[in-house]
C-alpha cells in the first residue's frame, strides 16, 4: 500500500518552449497596425480638433450650445432616432415573435425576407423610397386609386419620409437579435404559467415579455445608436428642417472646412453613442 | 515494480496560486489497467494531459520505459489518448479519422486500409468507415475514438472519462468492451474517472486523488478493505466514520474512545495515545442484534432503527445511537430469515476489529 | 423549441399574421419596385411602368462614366477583400490562440470601426488623407475600405474559431501530427468556410460603401456608389434604377453564396455570426 511521498525535490527538467504561443500573438500585428494608423489616429486627431481649431479653447462647444442650428440638429436627431426606434419595436416584435414560433421552413423563409433588404445596398433602398414616396410615386398612386385621398400627400423631403425610410432600413437590426433571443425562451415557462392558471394575455405580459426584454434592449440599442449617426437616408429623404447631426458634420467638413465645429459635433455624437452602449451593456449583462 | 512502462517522479503543476497536481510519483506496470479516481478538480485530468504532452509540468520528470519524455512534444510521444468528448474530426469520415495517425507516420495506403478495417472490426463497427462522426450515436463515436487511439498500437493508452456522456446501460456495456480489449491486446492503460464503481470494476490498481495529491494507490480490494485515509474510506463505497481519541495501541490494533464507546480497529500507521483519530467500518460488516447488550464491550454500540430501506437483495438500516450518531448498516436477506427490524426497534451493532480501520483525522472537506 | 403563449385566440393569430405579412411587404416591396422600374419603357420614374424595356441597362453600359465607376468599384473591392481577409484572419487567430498582455485592448481596437458612426470615420479619414495627398487615389480607397472591413472578417473568423473544438487540435497532436500539420489538416479545413465568408462579406461592404467614399473620392476617381449619389441628387432618372438593380442583384448573389458557406460549418437555421450589416 503506497502513499504519496511528500518530498519537495524540485527536479526541474528541460521544459520545451511551446513553439507557437509567442509567434501566434504577432498575428494580430498587421491588422492592429492598419487600424491604429488609419483609424484610431485620424479619429482621435479629428476629435481633438474640436479643442484646437482654429485656436485652443472651448469656443467650438460654446458655439454648439448657442447657435440654434446645431441644437436643432441635435434635437432632430434624437427625435427622429427615437421615433424610428419606437416604430421598430412595434413592428419588429410581432415579426420576430412569428419567426421564433414558426416551423423551420417558414422561419427560414421569413428570415430570408428580413435578410434580403438587410443586405441590399443602403443607397439603393433609400432610392427606392424616393421613387415610392414621390407625389407621382406608387403610394400616392394607390391611395388615389383607392379613393382614400383626394390630392397626393407629401411623403418625401420631410420627417415622414425620413422615418419611413429609416424604419425600413433599421428594422432588420431590431428583428434579428430579437428573434434569436426569443428562440431561446424555454417553452416550459409559458406552459408552467398556463398550468398555474394564467390566461394567454396574462402569460404573455407577465412571463414571456419580461424574458424577451434583453433581446428588445439589444435591438433598441442597435437601432437607436445607428440611427443617431445616419447620413444618407435623412439627406435624401428629408427636408431642410430635418437636418441630422451627421449631415452637419458632412457640411462643416466638406463645404466649409470648419474642422473645429465638426470635431465638436462628432465628439458629442460619439460620446452619446458610447454612453448608450455602456448603459445597455449594464442593463443586459447581469441577466 | 520491475521496469515500469511509465513513471512519474515528483510531478507538480500549478496555475497561479492554484495547485493542480502536487509532488506526484507513480508507476504503471506493463499491461496494467490503472485508474485515476477522484472528484472533479482533483488533478487527474491534469496528470493525464501531462503524460500526453499537452501540458507541461512545473517540476518533476515523466519517463516511458526508463527514458525521460518530459521535453518531448506530444506528437513524438506515441501515446494514445481518448478524449472526454471524443474529439473526432468532423470534416473527415470515420475511416479517415482512424487512418489519421497512420498517415502521420507515413504508412503505405494499403497497409493503412487493412489496419483501419481491422480496428473497426475490433471495436464492433465494421463497414462504418464511410460515415461521418455526426451520423453516429454517442456510443459509436466513443468506439471510433477508441479505435483511432489504438490503431497505431501505442504502448500506453490514456482515457479521460470516456464513458461520462453515455447512459447507464451503455456505459456498463462499454466498460466490459474496454476490459475485453485490454485483455486481448495487453495494453497498458491509464483511465481517468470520477465514478468509483467504474474504477472498482475495471482496474488492476486504483490511484485516488484529492486536491492534486495522491491519497492512496492499490488494488480495488486493498482500497476497499484497507483505506489509508478518511477521504479514501468515504469516497470509495460507503463508510461509517467515528471520531474520537486514541487510548491504547497494541499488536497492530488501536482502541479509540468515541462518545462513550470503545472501538478497536486495525491500525496500519499507529498513532500515539491522546491523538484525535477516526475509525472507519463498512456498513456490510456490521452485525445487528435485537435488544441491548451489556455496556462496556468493545466494538458494540446500541441504538434504535430510524430508517429502513428495502433494496431487494439486502436491507439498509440507519441506526441512531444513544449518542446521536447515525450509523448505516447493510444486511443481506437470507432465505427464511428474520423479517428484519422495524422502525424504532432497539438494536445493538457489533463488528470484528479486523474489519475496522483506524485512520488519521484529516478531513479534507 | 418555441413558446406559444397565444395559441388560443384565433382572432389574435389572424391579426398577427396580417400585420406580419404587411411588414414583410414593407421590407421587400421597395426592392421589387426598383427592379420593375429598371425595366420600364417610360422615360420617367412612373409607376406602374407602361411597358417592358431594357433601355436603361443599355444606357448604363454605354455610358463611359458609369462603366468607369463600375471598374473603379471593382478595382477597390478586390484588393480590399484580399487584404482585409488576410489581416483579419490572422488577427482572429492571434486573438483566439495567442497570449499577450493587452489582448482586450487590441480586440477593442480591431472592432472599433463597427462602433464608431461612419460619418466620423469618413471625416477623420478625409482629414488624414488630405494631409497625405491620398484623397482621390486608389490606394487611399483600398486603405479606407480595408479599415472598414477588417472587423467583419475578424469577427466572422473569430466566431468560427470559438465554436471549433480545441480538443480537435490536441487530438491531432497526440495522434502524431506536428503543430503545422495539425493546423493544415484539422483547423484550417474547418475554418475555411468562415474565411471565405469573411472575404465575400468584405467585398460586398466595400462595393456598397458610400459615406467614406463620398469624402475621399474625386471627380475623376469615384466608385459606382458615389456616382449614384451625385446622380440621385442631381438628375434622377431610371438609369439609376438599373444600376441599383444590378447592385442589389449582385449583393444578393454574393450573400446567398456566403450564407450557403456559413450553413456548412454551422448546422441549423440562418443564424448570423454578426447582426451588423453594411452600416452606412
Amino acid at each position: 500500500m503506497e502513499m504519496a511521498a511528500g518530498t519537495v525535490t524540485q527536479s526541474r527538467s528541460q521544459l520545451p518552449r511551446r513553439p507557437t504561443i509567442d509567434v501566434r500573438s504577432w498575428l494580430v500585428a498587421p491588422a492592429a497596425a492598419v487600424l491604429i494608423i488609419a483609424f484610431i489616429y485620424p479619429v482621435c486627431q479629428f476629435l481633438l480638433r474640436s479643442f484646437s481649431d482654429p485656436v485652443w479653447g472651448l469656443q467650438n462647444f460654446r458655439a454648439l450650445i448657442h447657435q440654434p442650428l446645431y441644437m436643432r440638429a441635435l434635437t432632430n436627431t434624437l427625435v427622429v432616432s427615437g421615433t424610428v426606434t419606437l416604430f421598430c419595436i412595434v413592428l419588429g416584435y410581432p415579426l420576430a415573435y412569428t419567426i421564433a414560433n414558426a416551423g423551420p421552413r417558414l422561419r427560414r423563409l421569413l428570415v430570408f425576407a428580413v435578410l434580403v433588404p438587410f443586405w441590399s445596398s443602403l443607397l439603393v433602398r433609400t432610392f427606392a423610397w424616393m421613387v415610392l414616396l414621390q407625389q407621382t410615386g406608387l403610394i400616392n398612386h394607390v391611395l388615389l386609386q383607392l379613393g382614400l385621398i383626394d390630392a397626393p400627400l407629401t411623403l418625401i423631403y420631410n420627417r415622414i419620409g425620413v422615418v419611413i425610410g429609416m424604419v425600413h432600413i433599421l428594422l432588420p437590426f431590431m428583428i434579428l437579435p430579437l428573434y434569436s433571443v426569443l428562440l431561446r425562451i424555454d417553452p416550459s415557462y409559458t406552459s408552467a404559467a398556463a398550468s398555474l392558471g394564467a390566461p394567454p394575455v396574462s402569460s404573455f405580459l407577465r412571463v414571456y415579455l419580461p424574458l424577451s426584454l434583453p433581446g428588445v434592449l439589444t435591438g433598441t440599442l442597435l437601432v437607436f445608436v445607428i440611427g443617431l449617426g445616419y447620413f444618407i437616408t435623412p439627406a435624401l429623404l428629408g427636408g431642410p428642417g430635418d437636418t441630422m447631426i451627421a449631415q452637419i458634420i458632412a457640411m462643416e467638413v466638406g463645404d466649409f472646412g470648419r474642422w473645429g465645429i465638426a470635431g465638436a459635433v462628432a465628439l458629442v455624437l460619439l460620446l452619446g453613442t458610447s454612453v448608450i452602449f455602456v448603459l445597455v451593456q449594464r442593463l443586459t449583462t447581469p441577466r | 515494480m520491475t521496469s515500469p512502462i511509465l513513471e512519474l517522479r515528483d510531478v507538480s503543476k500549478g496555475y497561479g496560486s492554484h495547485i493542480a497536481v502536487a509532488d506526484l510519483s507513480l508507476q504503471l506496470a506493463k499491461g496494467e489497467f490503472l485508474s485515476l479516481l477522484g472528484p472533479s478538480g482533483s488533478g487527474k485530468t491534469t496528470t493525464l494531459m501531462m503524460i500526453a504532452g499537452l501540458l507541461h509540468p512545473d517540476a518533476g520528470e515523466i519517463l516511458v520505459e526508463q527514458r525521460p519524455i518530459t521535453s518531448l512534444p506530444p506528437y513524438k510521444r506515441n501515446i494514445g489518448v481518448v478524449f472526454q468528448n471524443y474529439a473526432l474530426f468532423p470534416h473527415m469520415t470515420v475511416a479517415k479519422n482512424i487512418a489519421f495517425p497512420l498517415t502521420m507516420r507515413g504508412i503505405s495506403r494499403d497497409e493503412v486500409a487493412t489496419r483501419v478495417h481491422r480496428a473497426l472490426e475490433l471495436v464492433g463497427l465494421p463497414g462504418h468507415g464511410g460515415r461521418y462522426p455526426r451520423q453516429l450515436s454517442g456510443g459509436q463515436q466513443q468506439r471510433v475514438a477508441l479505435a483511432r487511439a489504438m490503431v497505431f498500437e501505442p504502448p500506453i493508452l490514456l482515457m479521460d472519462e470516456p464513458l461520462g456522456a453515455l447512459d447507464k446501460k451503455l456505459r456498463e456495456q462499454m466498460q466490459l468492451e474496454i476490459k475485453r480489449l485490454h485483455r486481448e491486446l495487453g495494453m497498458s492503460i491509464i483511465y481517468v474517472t470520477h465514478d468509483q464503481e467504474e474504477a472498482l470494476v475495471m482496474s488492476d490498481r486504483i490511484a485516488v486523488f484529492d486536491f492534486g495529491r495522491l491519497q492512496q494507490i492499490g488494488s480495488p480490494t486493498q482500497l476497499y478493505d484497507r483505506p489509508a485515509t478518511r477521504f479514501v474510506a468515504e469516497f470509495i463505497g460507503e463508510s461509517n466514520i467515528f471520531s474520537g481519541t486514541v487510548s491504547a495501541t497494541a499488536d497492530g490494533f488501536s482502541v479509540l474512545e468515541s462518545a462513550g464507546a470503545r472501538l478497536r480497529a486495525l491500525a496500519s500507521a499507529p498513532l500515539p495515545a491522546g491523538s484525535r483519530s477516526v475509525v472507519s467500518i463498512r456498513p456490510e460488516r456490521i452485525a445487528l442484534q435485537a435488544g441491548d447488550t451489556p455496556a462496556g464491550m468493545e466494538n458494540t454500540i446500541c441504538g434504535s432503527v430510524s430508517e429502513v430501506v428495502y433494496l431487494g437483495r439486502s436491507r439498509k438500516y440507519v441506526v441512531r445511537t444513544d449518542s446521536g450518531h447515525e450509523v448505516t448498516c447493510l444486511q443481506q436477506a437470507t432465505s427464511g430469515s428474520e423479517p428484519g427490524f422495524e422502525l424504532g426497534a432497539s438494536v445493538s451493532l457489533s463488528w470484528r476489529p479486523e474489519d475496522a480501520s483506524l485512520l488519521p483525522d484529516t478531513a479534507t472537506n | 423549441m418555441t413558446a406559444t403563449p397565444m395559441h388560443s385566440g384565433h382572432w389574435w393569430t389572424i391579426v398577427r399574421i396580417a400585420v406580419c405579412a404587411l411588414i414583410v411587404v414593407y421590407l421587400i416591396a421597395p426592392m421589387i419596385i426598383v427592379l420593375i422600374i429598371s425595366v420600364s419603357s417610360a422615360p420617367f420614374l412612373t409607376f406602374p411602368p407602361p411597358g417592358f424595356s431594357l433601355q436603361w441597362y443599355r444606357k448604363l453600359f454605354s455610358d463611359p462614366d458609369w462603366l468607369d465607376s463600375l471598374i473603379t468599384s471593382v478595382q477597390i473591392m478586390l484588393p480590399t477583400g484580399i487584404i482585409a481577409t488576410a489581416f483579419g484572419t490572422a488577427a482572429a487567430f492571434g486573438i483566439a490562440r495567442g497570449r499577450f498582455p493587452g489582448a482586450a485592448i487590441i480586440s477593442s481596437v480591431l472592432m472599433a470601426p463597427l462602433v464608431v458612426p461612419v460619418i466620423i470615420t469618413a471625416a477623420a479619414l478625409y482629414g488624414l488623407f488630405g494631409g497625405l495627398g491620398l484623397n482621390g487615389t486608389l490606394g487611399g480607397f483600398i486603405l479606407a475600405h480595408t479599415v472598414l472591413t477588417i472587423p467583419y472578417v475578424a469577427a466572422t473568423v473569430l466566431a468560427a474559431l470559438r465554436v471549433l473544438d480545441e480538443q480537435l487540435e490536441k487530438a491531432a497532436l497526440t495522434l502524431g501530427a506536428t503543430y503545422w500539420s495539425a493546423f493544415w489538416r484539422v483547423v484550417f479545413p474547418l475554418i475555411l468556410p468562415a474565411i471565405l465568408s469573411g472575404f465575400l462579406f468584405a467585398m460586398i461592404i466595400s462595393f456598397d460603401e458610400l459615406v467614406v467614399s463620398l469624402f475621399i473620392s474625386s471627380p475623376i476617381l469615384r466608385p459606382v456608389t458615389v456616382k449614384m449619389w451625385s446622380d440621385i441628387r442631381g438628375d434622377v432618372n431610371p438609369t439609376i434604377s438599373a444600376i441599383g438593380s444590378l447592385i442589389f442583384l449582385f449583393s444578393l448573389v454574393v450573400l446567398l453564396a456566403e450564407s450557403l458557406l456559413r450553413g456548412r460549418w454551422r448546422e441549423g437555421g440562418p443564424d448570423l455570426a454578426s447582426t451588423e450589416g453594411p452600416i452606412q
